[in-house]
C-alpha cells in the first residue's frame, strides 16, 4: 500500500535533485556569464573608441565596478524571489559561484589545458611528435643547454636571494627592536616594497652604470665611482658573467628584506619576554638566548619567510627582462618561458617550462593542503 | 658596577644604531641618486656623478693656452715654466702652485686648459623641466652627453598614468567584492561541494601564473578581450582570488557567531547580513587585502604586457620601454621611475599599519 506512493515521493526527490543541480549551475554559471557579456560589448566599444583618454578611464571604472555590484544585486533578488527552500539551496551559490567559476576559468582549468599544449607543436596544434617523441617539449625544458642555464641562475637567485634577504631581514629585525628608531629604521628598510620591479630596475641600473674609460668621461654610476676612488678600475657590472647574476639578485634582497624584517620582527615581539629573563638569570648571554630560545621559537615564521621567498625567487621575471634581457648568461626559467612564448612563438615549449614551474612548487601546494587538513576543525 | 653597566649599555646600543644607520644609508641612496638625478640638466647628468650637487672640490678652468706654431708637440713642451711631454700633458700635470693643466683633444688642437681645485656650493640648475619632458606626449627637445640638441616624442607617462588608474582601481575593487560574497559563503552557508570548492582555493594559492598565460590568451584572443580593460582586470582577479578568499574567510569566518544568529531572527536575509554587517565589520581585513592588491597591480609588469600591450599601456610598460629605447637618456628614465613610484609610495606609507597587517596575514601570492 505504501510502495507507490514511496516510488513516486521518490521520483519527485529526484526531480527535486535534479531541479536543484541544474538552478546551482545556472546561477554559478550563467549568470557570471550574461554579466560578462553585457560588460564586454561595451569594452570593445571602449578600447576602439577615440573618446579623451581620462573619460574612457571613467567610464571603464564606473562600468567595471558597477557591473559586477550589480551582478550579485541581481541573482540575489532573482533567488530571493524563488519559494522557500529553492531560495535556500540556490543562494550560496549566488554567493560563491563568481568566485569559484573566475578562479576555475583562470587558475584552475589552465593547469590542465597547460598540461595538454606542452604535448603539442609550437603552434599548440598538432602532438609534437609520435611514440617518445612526445615528449620533445620536455626533453628542452630539462636537458637543453639554454634552460639548464636557467636552472642554474635559477639555484643561484633561490640560495643567495632568498639567504640575503632573510639573513638582513633578521639582522635588522634583531637590532631594530632593541633600538629607540625603530620605526625609523624599519620604515626605510620597508620602503622599497612599494616599488615597481621595473622602478627598482631603473634605480639599480643607475648604481651600475658603465661609461667606459676616455678623456672627458666621468663614471656617474655609484658604484663605478666608489671602485674608482678606492683605486680600482670601472666595470660594466652587468655584463660580467657569473657575477652580473649576483648583482641582478642585490636587487631582489634589496626589494625583499623589507618583507623578511615585518614578518620576521613581529614574530620575535611575541617571543614571551620571561622565558628571555629567566635565560638571562641563568647567566646566558645574549648571544645564547638568541640562538636558544628566540631562534627556536620564531623557527615557523622563519620557514614562512623563506618559502615565500623561494617561490617569489623561482618565479623571478621583471628584474631580468628589465635589466639584462636574460643577456650574457643572466637568462631565468620565467623569462625563457616568456621568450618562447612571446619572441619565439613557441607554445608547446612555453608549456612545458610552465608546468617545470609549477612541478617547483608543488611540495608547497601538497604542505598547504596539509596544514590546512589539520586546521579542519576550525572550517 | 652600575655606572659600568649603564655605559656598558650605552656603548651597545651606539653600536646598533651605528650598523642600523649604516644598513639604511646603503638601502636609502640609490634612491637618493635617482631623485638627485631627476632634477637635474639633461646633460649635466653625464659631466658629472650625482653626487656633485653636494658642495665639494671640483677642478675649475681659469684660463687657456693656445701654444703657437713654432712650438714642437712632439718632444718636450715649454709651458708654464715646467717642460712636459704631450702625453703628460694629456693625462693633466699639477704645478707646484697647485694649478693644473690639461691638454684638450688631439695634438693639432695645441690647447692646454688651465684648471684650478676650488670648492663648489650646492648645484642651483635642478629644475623639473625632466619631469615635465617625460609626462608629456608631445615633442620634447633637449641637450645628450656630446651636447648635441636632440628632438624626440614625449614618452606620454601621463597617458600611462592614467591608464595604470584605470587598471588597478577595479582590479582592486572587484576582487574583493567577489572574494567577500565567497568567503561569507564559506563562513557561513552550508550546501554540497563546501570543502572542494575551498581545497581548490588553498590549492591555487601559490600556483605560478606562467601556468595560465599561455591559455588565457588563447581565450582572449577569441574573445577579441586582448588589450581591453575588462580582460586585464579579469585577470588581474583571477590571480588575486585565491588570495582574497583565503585572507577574507579567515577573517570573517572568525566574527562571533551570535552577531549573525541575531541578525537571523530579526529576520535579515543573507544578502543584508553580509552587506549592512559583515562588509562593516571586516573594514580591516578588506583595506589590508586593498592595499596589497592595488600595489600588487600597479606594479605589475607581466600581465600588462601578455594581456594590455602597446595601445593602453600602463606606467611599469611604458617605463620598460624607455630602459629598451632609450637606456642612456638617465634625465627621463630617473624622472620616469618617480612619477611611477609617486602613488603606490604615497598608498604605502598612508597606509602601511594595514598592508602589514595584511602580510603578516597572509601567505604567498601567485
Amino acid at each position: 500500500m505504501q510502495g507507490p506512493h514511496e516510488k513516486s515521493c521518490a521520483f519527485a526527490h529526484f526531480i527535486s535533485w535534479f531541479t536543484t543541480i541544474i538552478g546551482r549551475v545556472f546561477i554559478s554559471l550563467f549568470v557570471p556569464a550574461i554579466t560578462f557579456l553585457v560588460l564586454w560589448k561595451v569594452f570593445l566599444f571602449l578600447r576602439d573608441s577615440d573618446a579623451p583618454q581620462s573619460i574612457i578611464v571613467l567610464v571603464a571604472i564606473l562600468w567595471g565596478v558597477g557591473g559586477v555590484a550589480m551582478l550579485f544585486v541581481i541573482s540575489n533578488w532573482l533567488v530571493e524571489q524563488l519559494p522557500g527552500n529553492w531560495g535556500r539551496r540556490l543562494q550560496p551559490f549566488v554567493f560563491i559561484g563568481p568566485a569559484v567559476v573566475i578562479m576555475g576559468w583562470y587558475l584552475t582549468i589552465p593547469v590542465f589545458r597547460t598540461l595538454v599544449l606542452s604535448f603539442k607543436d609550437p603552434l599548440g596544434q598538432d602532438w609534437v611528435g609520435k611514440g617518445w617523441a612526445i615528449f620533445n617539449n620536455y626533453k628542452f625544458a630539462f636537458t637543453d643547454r639554454i634552460m639548464l642555464e636557467t636552472f642554474r641562475n635559477n639555484f643561484l637567485w633561490m640560495v643567495l636571494g632568498t639567504a640575503l634577504s632573510v639573513g638582513v631581514g633578521l639582522l635588522i629585525a634583531v637590532l631594530a627592536d632593541r633600538s629607540q628608531f625603530e620605526s625609523i629604521y624599519k620604515a626605510i628598510i620597508f620602503m622599497p616594497m612599494a616599488i615597481s620591479f621595473v622602478g627598482a630596475g631603473v634605480i639599480w641600473k643607475f648604481v651600475y652604470t658603465y661609461r667606459g674609460e676616455g678623456v672627458g668621461i666621468h663614471e656617474i654610476g655609484i658604484l663605478n665611482a666608489i671602485v674608482l676612488a678606492l683605486g680600482g678600475k670601472s666595470q660594466p657590472w652587468l655584463s660580467l658573467p657569473p657575477w652580473n647574476n649576483l648583482f641582478l639578485i642585490i636587487i631582489m634582497a634589496w626589494l625583499q628584506t623589507g618583507f623578511a624584517m615585518v614578518v620576521i620582527s613581529s614574530a620575535i615581539k611575541g617571543v614571551p619576554f620571561e622565558l628571555l629573563e629567566a635565560a638571562r638569570i641563568d647567566g646566558a648571554t645574549e648571544v645564547q638566548a638568541f640562538f636558544k630560545i628566540t631562534i627556536p621559537y620564531i623557527k615557523g615564521t622563519l620557514i614562512t619567510v623563506t618559502t615565500t621567498i623561494i617561490i617569489f625567487s623561482l618565479k623571478l621575471f621583471d628584474i631580468v627582462r628589465v635589466m639584462t634581457g636574460g643577456n650574457n648568461g643572466t637568462n631565468v626559467i620565467a623569462n625563457e618561458f616568456y621568450l618562447q612564448r612571446f619572441t619565439y612563438g613557441n607554445t608547446g615549449r612555453a608549456s612545458a617550462i610552465a608546468i617545470v614551474l609549477l612541478l617547483a612548487v608543488i611540495p608547497v601546494i601538497i604542505n598547504n593542503l596539509r596544514e590546512f587538513n589539520k586546521n579542519r576543525r576550525a572550517f | 658596577m652600575a655606572a659600568g653597566k649603564k655605559s656598558q649599555k650605552k656603548k651597545s646600543a651606539l653600536i646598533i644604531n651605528g650598523v642600523l644607520i649604516l644598513i639604511c644609508g646603503i638601502w636609502l641612496l640609490p634612491t637618493v641618486g635617482v631623485f638627485i638625478t631627476s632634477f637635474r640638466d639633461s646633460q649635466d647628468i653625464f659631466n658629472s656623478g650625482w653626487w656633485a650637487v653636494f658642495p665639494h672640490k671640483e677642478d675649475i678652468n681659469i684660463g687657456e693656452i693656445i701654444l703657437d706654431d713654432a712650438v714642437d708637440v712632439n718632444g718636450k713642451i715649454p709651458v708654464e715654466g715646467i717642460n712636459a711631454s704631450f702625453e703628460e700633458l694629456r693625462e693633466g700635470i699639477t704645478l707646484p702652485d697647485g694649478r693644473k693643466l690639461t691638454w684638450i683633444g688631439n695634438k693639432r688642437s695645441r690647447k692646454i686648459i688651465i684648471s684650478e681645485r676650488q670648492w663648489v656650493g650646492f648645484a642651483n640648475n635642478l629644475s623639473i623641466d625632466n619631469y615635465k619632458d617625460v609626462i608629456t606626449g608631445k615633442e620634447i627637445t633637449f641637450t645628450d652627453s656630446a651636447g648635441n640638441e636632440i628632438l624626440r616624442k614625449g614618452n606620454n607617462l601621463g597617458g600611462a598614468f592614467l591608464n595604470s588608474i584605470a587598471v588597478a582601481v577595479p582590479a582592486t575593487i572587484i576582487p574583493i567584492l567577489i572574494a567577500a560574497f565567497a568567503a561569507f559563503g564559506f563562513s557561513w552557508l552550508k550546501f554540497p561541494g563546501r570543502d572542494l570548492f575551498f581545497t581548490m582555493i588553498i590549492a591555487m594559492l601559490v600556483v605560478p601564473l606562467q601556468i595560465s598565460l599561455i591559455p588565457i590568451l588563447q581565450d582572449y584572443t577569441k574573445l577579441q578581450l586582448n588589450g581591453t580593460f575588462l580582460g586585464i582586470w579579469l585577470a588581474h582577479t583571477g590571480f588575486g582570488l585565491p588570495l582574497a578568499t583565503y585572507l577574507l574567510f579567515n577573517y570573517i569566518s572568525s566574527l562571533p557567531r551570535e552577531l549573525l544568529e541575531a541578525a537571523y531572527i530579526d529576520g535579515a536575509t543573507n544578502f543584508t547580513i553580509l552587506v549592512r554587517l559583515i562588509l562593516p565589520l571586516s573594514v580591516p581585513a578588506l583595506a589590508s587585502f586593498a592595499i596589497f592588491q592595488f600595489l600588487w597591480v600597479w606594479n605589475d609588469y607581466l600581465v600588462s604586457l601578455v594581456f594590455l600591450g602597446e595601445k593602453s599601456r600602463v606606467i611599469t610598460y611604458a617605463l620598460a620601454s624607455i630602459v629598451g629605447e632609450k637606456g642612456q637618456d638617465w634625465h627621463l628614465l630617473t624622472s620616469g621611475a618617480f612619477v611611477s613610484m609617486l602613488l603606490p609610495m604615497a598608498v604605502f606609507f598612508m597606509l602601511q599599519r594595514y598592508f602589514v597587517r595584511g602580510m603578516l596575514a597572509g601567505s604567498v601570492k601567485g
